[in-house]
């Protein structure tokens, strides 16, 4: 019985710690999907491997309803985007653009993966030519004698 | 031994090498965008008298440092001892934004420890600090004479940031 009321207890815990989430009402499901996009792709600065949606941090909250006002307001995804490069630079986005200095970032997952294809080319045809192996007459001899044995 | 048995060791040692440097570098730091371009104007409820605000436009032509702050914030405790130096002593203006903090609990915290600033707003939904860029407290901005932000610190002013990065600065601002 205790056992039971112990389990029963556990399964409860998940309502107790319920996440306060912060749910914006939306009319149009349009700009709702729209909110959902953008704080998705924007990045918390305070934990930094977060993005707005998953953060719990009080500047995410902030940063959160501002985007939410944003959008009410009828602004476009990359004015509100904009407006936070404007104050925290390209960092705040996930998907920062193409220039100079991210071009690492974007470049070189490819360039590795290029390099691993290469050397992968390569080893295999060493591999290949190392494993044609030359035989004398004599071995060839018995290399035939073996494979003749089997056919019979 | 073959050469090519010390390719895994030559990589390995590549990668050390990028992660030792890695390891000296503060992610959290991010470079603000903000500096040499004009601060953001705000105006806030004043923290001691809610009737009234503190402007940002009452400091032009000074040159004063912005300093973000709140009683949550175990740095500012930290700094609030030198702050009180910078105001006293030297006579600095500062001017102060309690972000996101109990207005009580701010009051009590100035009253007993002291009051470095020459004003405090209060900004409990983030609006001013986004505006300057800020994710974090403390954070003091240098302003000059034009209102640009020629200067921005992330974490507790101290003695050696003071004498090392923000003077020569501001004996350049105010000469010129």
């Amino acid at each position: 019985m205790r056992r039971l009321c112990l389990i029963v207890l556990f399964l409860a815990l998940p309502l107790a710690v319920h996440a306060k989430v912060d749910a914006y009402p939306f009319d149009d499901p349009k700009l709702e999907a729209r909110y959902k996009q953008l704080v998705a792709e924007l990045r918390c600065l305070v934990c930094q491997n977060q993005n707005l949606a998953d953060s719990n941090a009080e500047l995410a909250q902030d940063m959160r309803r501002l985007t939410y006002e944003m959008v009410q307001r009828g602004e476009s995804n990359e004015q509100i985007v904009a407006f936070m490069v404007e104050r925290y630079g390209d960092f705040v986005m996930y998907r920062p653009p193409f220039k100079n200095s991210t071009a690492m970032l974007w470049v070189g997952p490819f360039l590795i993966l290029g390099v691993g294809v290469l050397v992968l080319f390569l080893f295999v045809r060493r591999r290949g030519r190392a494993q044609t192996p030359q035989l004398t007459e004599q071995e060839q001899e018995r290399a035939r004698r073996f494979l003749n044995d089997k056919q019979t | 031994m073959k050469a090519r048995y010390l390719i895994p060791l030559g990589i390995f040692l590549i990668l050390v090498v990028f992660l030792a440097i890695g390891l000296t570098k503060d992610p959290r730091d991010v470079p603000s965008v903000l500096i040499d371009k004009k601060a953001s104007e705000f105006s806030l409820p004043d923290l001691f008298d809610p009737t009234k605000t503190v402007e940002s436009s009452a400091m032009k032509g000074k040159v004063w440092l912005l300093n973000v702050w709140g009683t949550w914030c175990p740095e500012c405790w930290r700094e609030h001892d030198f702050l009180l130096y910078l105001a006293k002593q030297e006579q600095f203006p500062i001017v102060g934004i309690d972000w996101r903090d109990d207005d009580e609990e701010a009051k009590r915290f100035l009253r007993q420890k002291g009051n470095p600033f020459l004003a405090v707003g209060v900004d409990p939904e983030s609006k001013a600090i986004m505006d300057l860029g800020v994710y974090g407290a403390p954070e003091t901005f240098l302003i000059d004479r034009q209102g640009v932000i020629r200067k921005k610190h992330k974490g507790a002013m101290t003695q050696k940031v003071w004498r090392d990065e923000f003077r020569p600065l501001i004996d350049e601002l105010e000469k010129g």
